[in-house]
């Protein structure tokens, strides 16, 4: 009857899952999952986890915005095309190579004039996806006059703008600055008249700075990106003695990370790992839950039967037509919910759950057994009958479907984070699916978005549905193949 | 046999099942016992005889209160159990016992023999952990289980079926129990080991004088067994007597058959033809009227179709409940 589970022990259990392929397989899954969310919970913790994931623009400003995961860049790099890393050169950063800053007072004025020269190498087969420079200044009474020009590999320089900060902390957008886009223009255009060509689509700022400039330039289809040195100047007018500006020039890649990067420039790696011990959490306990409840009340109904019996038969059925989704949905959209309640709610629609007819069914044939009548001759009473000899008989074949329904639950709640009633705080693999649905990042081409998460679905799901599979198998072993 | 006190007096026992209640249909009875009379006295052992289907199963459990009696009375030590409720039956539950049929399914499978012995005292809260322990090694040993610690280590499915069943008789005896009812305690055991079982519980109950019951269908096994006899047919007690008498002198032509029915071993006999009571027994729901045994009767009278049959006393002890006896 499967109590032979029971008899083997923990080591005796893990030894026959290990003699199945699936079982085998499932628990190198699990060890590697289990492993990964301890490794995340200490290198992460949850508190920054929170704060970096729910800190936005602020906290991941120098990051790419959909930046493709690393492993993009080796596959792309055996295909022949070298995708652009994010290239960052900072005056603060003084041992930085590339970088050159001078401050000199004018002699006879209160005025200084600044010279800052970035330089960098340029190897790459794509276009940067954005350009910023971020200027930290000190100033008293009026702010530096900054002018700022681009050199290309073959020396043409192109004069961008003057730019003076209004504040302590300024940055400048150059993707997006109209004046900028505005000389960029008239360069590129005189550029193809030059060599008898006429603009087609036009090209965004980080393309007419990094392009080729021959018949390619015409439109943005075509361009190419073109190799070697490139240098950003600063040269600015500074007024009073303590004056000074530090700036960064941050040319944003493709790739980045482990696992790219959203809409909000944020780090995926971290819903990576931390959706992990989430699900993993949310899953085992509400699974762990919802069928040692089940099983107690079953075995309740089943023990005693009468009218307790067939008021939590009624309640069952009462509860298996009840559609559980949409009421999920309701409670979720009704009120804010964090995952805990969003669980103990998953708890409270499943605790009359299918699983009570079945386990019911399996208590009425056990109760008829001799060792239980046994027990009654000598006088042990029905709780210690229901609790001593009753469960223990029924927990082998319930393990399990035990196991098996973690991945259900998993599921559930990267369903209800995708509709978006889930935890709004949390990073968890329904979130980031969510997320990636909503900013169609199907459409716009960012598939690790949404298969990155699903993967990590997916290997949960496995990894339980496979134990389960192997349990079964042990615990019911007329579903061994002979 | 005057001699002794009583332990146990039943006193027109009846147990009716209810079979099903429709809405508007009058509730239906199975009378799975109806109206046993009996002593027992203490240290005296019984034998109660029927086929299947005769109520002794359910007169033996309904004794021990684990079904609820329909009628009737029973005083064990000279107090009504009858219908006391399971909190105030604690102190029965210890001076009774119970032996079941089927060794592999009279103990919990998941727990350690040591275990499934101690339980009883833990519920009746008996002495302390080595206590108890030493309480169970001395019941192992009661039951040759030994060496007893390899034994107490065990779990059920590790042992064969009369180590089993020596298992649970070592059970119902840790308690010292002053009654037991031993539910055909051998007849699913090898033939092997049944007479061995069946001395050793008769050893067991001399030593220790307790009181027995021992419920089967084969009367063979009955004179390893017990001083008396008590015969079984429809949920009511046929005949009864010492063992010896009704063995060599039956009155009732139900026990006739049934002892022509035991298997002779003696070649000579092999080709005597049995005459076993044709039939079935009968149902329960609406037994015969008159003589329960009547359809089946070789002797039938006109009187045993209507009316019950008398109780004539036999001529030491017993009695016989059939109108051929009946002084008119």
């Amino acid at each position: 009857m499967g109590a032979e589970g029971m008899e083997l022990g923990f080591k005796g259990v893990l030894k026959e899952l290990l003699a199945y392929k699936s079982g085998a397989l499932g628990v190198v899954i699990l060890v590697f999952l289990v492993a990964l969310s301890i490794y995340t919970v200490v290198a992460i913790p949850y508190d920054k986890a929170i704060k970096l994931w729910r800190g936005e623009e602020e906290v991941w400003i120098e990051n790419p915005r959909n930046a493709q995961p690393i492993w993009v860049k080796y596959w792309e790099y055996l295909r022949g095309r070298n995708l652009p890393e994010t290239i960052k050169r900072d005056t603060s950063d003084s041992k930085q190579y590339g970088v050159y800053k001078s401050l000199r007072a004018i002699p006879g004025t209160n005025l200084k004039r600044l010279y800052i020269e970035f330089s960098f190498k340029y190897e790459y087969d794509d276009f940067p996806s954005e350009i910023n420079i971020f200027f930290s200044s000190k100033f008293n009474e009026s702010a530096p006059i900054l002018r700022i020009a681009w050199e290309k590999p073959g020396g043409n320089k192109i004069e961008l703008l003057d730019f003076i900060p209004r504040d302590k902390y300024d940055r400048l957008y150059l993707s997006i600055e109209h004046d900028v886009l505005k000389v960029l223009r008239s360069y590129v255009e005189e550029k193809l008249y030059a060599l008898g060509k006429n603009p087609e689509v036009p090209l965004s700022v980080e393309k007419a700075l990094f392009a080729v400039e021959d018949e390619s330039m015409s439109s943005s289809l075509t361009v190419k990106p073109l190799k070697g040195t490139y240098k950003l100047i600063i040269e600015g007018l500074l007024f009073g003695k303590d004056s000074d500006v530090d700036a960064r020039l941050i040319i944003y890649g493709k790739v980045y990370g482990m696992c790219g990067t959203d809409h909000l420039r944020r780090d995926l790696t971290i819903a990576m790992l931390w959706g992990l011990p989430i699900a993993l959490s949310f899953g085992l306990i509400a699974s762990l839950t919802i069928t040692f409840l089940q099983l107690i009340i079953a075995t309740i109904s089943g023990y005693y039967g009468g009218w307790i019996d067939a008021l939590i038969q009624r309640l069952t059925e009462l509860y298996m037509i009840l559609p559980f989704l949409p009421f999920l949905i309701m409670i979720a959209a009704f009120y804010k919910l964090d995952i805990w309640v969003i669980l103990a709610a998953i708890i409270i629609l499943n605790i009359f759950g299918g699983g009570i007819k079945s386990t019911r069914a399996l208590v009425m044939q056990i109760k008829e057994y001799p060792y239980i009548e046994a027990a009654r001759a000598y006088g042990a009473s029905s709780k210690r009958i229901v609790l001593l000899y009753i469960i223990p008989k029924i927990l082998p074949p319930v393990i399990p479907g035990l196991i098996g329904a973690v991945p259900g639950y998993v599921f559930l709640e990267a369903a209800l984070s995708l509709l978006g009633l889930g935890d709004p705080f949390l990073p968890t693999w329904g979130k980031v699916i969510n997320d990636s649905y909503r900013w169609g990042a199907l459409y716009k081409g960012y598939y690790y978005w949404v298969l990155q998460p699903s993967f990590m679905l997916i290997l949960t799901a496995f990894a339980f549905a496979f134990i389960g599979f192997a349990l079964d198998k042990i615990v019911n072993p007329k579903l061994r193949e002979i | 046999m005057s001699e002794g006190e009583m332990i146990l007096t039943v006193e027109d026992l009846r147990k009716f099942f209810e079979l099903r209640k429709g809405l508007f249909s009058k509730p239906v009875y199975v009378k799975a016992v109806d109206g046993v009379t009996f002593t027992l006295k203490k240290g005296e052992s019984i034998s109660l005889v029927g086929e299947s289907g005769s109520g002794k199963t359910t007169l033996g459990k309904t004794i021990l209160r684990l079904y609820e009696p329909t009628k009737g009375k029973i005083i064990f030590k000279d107090k009504d159990v009858t219908h006391l409720s399971s909190e105030s039956l604690m102190w029965y539950r210890r001076e009774t016992s119970l032996i079941q049929q089927d060794p592999y399914g009279a103990l919990p499978s998941f727990l350690p023999i040591r275990r499934i012995i101690e339980e009883p005292l833990i519920i009746h809260k008996i002495g302390d952990k080595s206590e108890r322990l030493k309480r169970v090694y001395d019941a192992l040993s009661a039951v040759r289980l030994t060496p007893v610690e390899d034994f107490a280590s065990k779990y059920p499915h590790m042992l064969s079926g009369g180590q089993l069943q020596r298992v649970a008789i070592a059970r119902a005896l840790v308690l010292e129990p002053e009654l037991v009812i031993a539910d055909e305690p051998v007849s699913m055991l090898d033939a092997s080991v049944r007479i061995e079982t069946l001395t050793l519980l008769r050893n067991l109950q001399e030593t220790r004088k307790i009181s027995f019951i021992y419920i089967t269908h084969d009367l063979a096994t009955t004179k390893y067994f017990s001083e008396r006899l008590f015969i079984m047919y429809a949920g009511k007690i046929l005949e009864s007597g010492n063992i010896r008498d009704v063995i060599m002198k039956p009155l009732h032509p139900y026990t006739q058959a049934l002892i022509k029915a035991i298997p002779d071993p003696d070649p000579e006999n092999r080709k005597v033809l049995r005459d076993v009571p044709p039939g079935e027994p009968p149902n329960l729901i609406h037994p015969p009227s008159g003589c329960r045994f009547h359809p089946r009767c070789p002797y039938v009278m006109d009187i045993c179709r209507v009316e019950e049959p008398p109780i004539v006393e036999r001529e030491k002890e017993g009695f016989v409940a059939c109108w051929l006896h009946a002084k008119h």
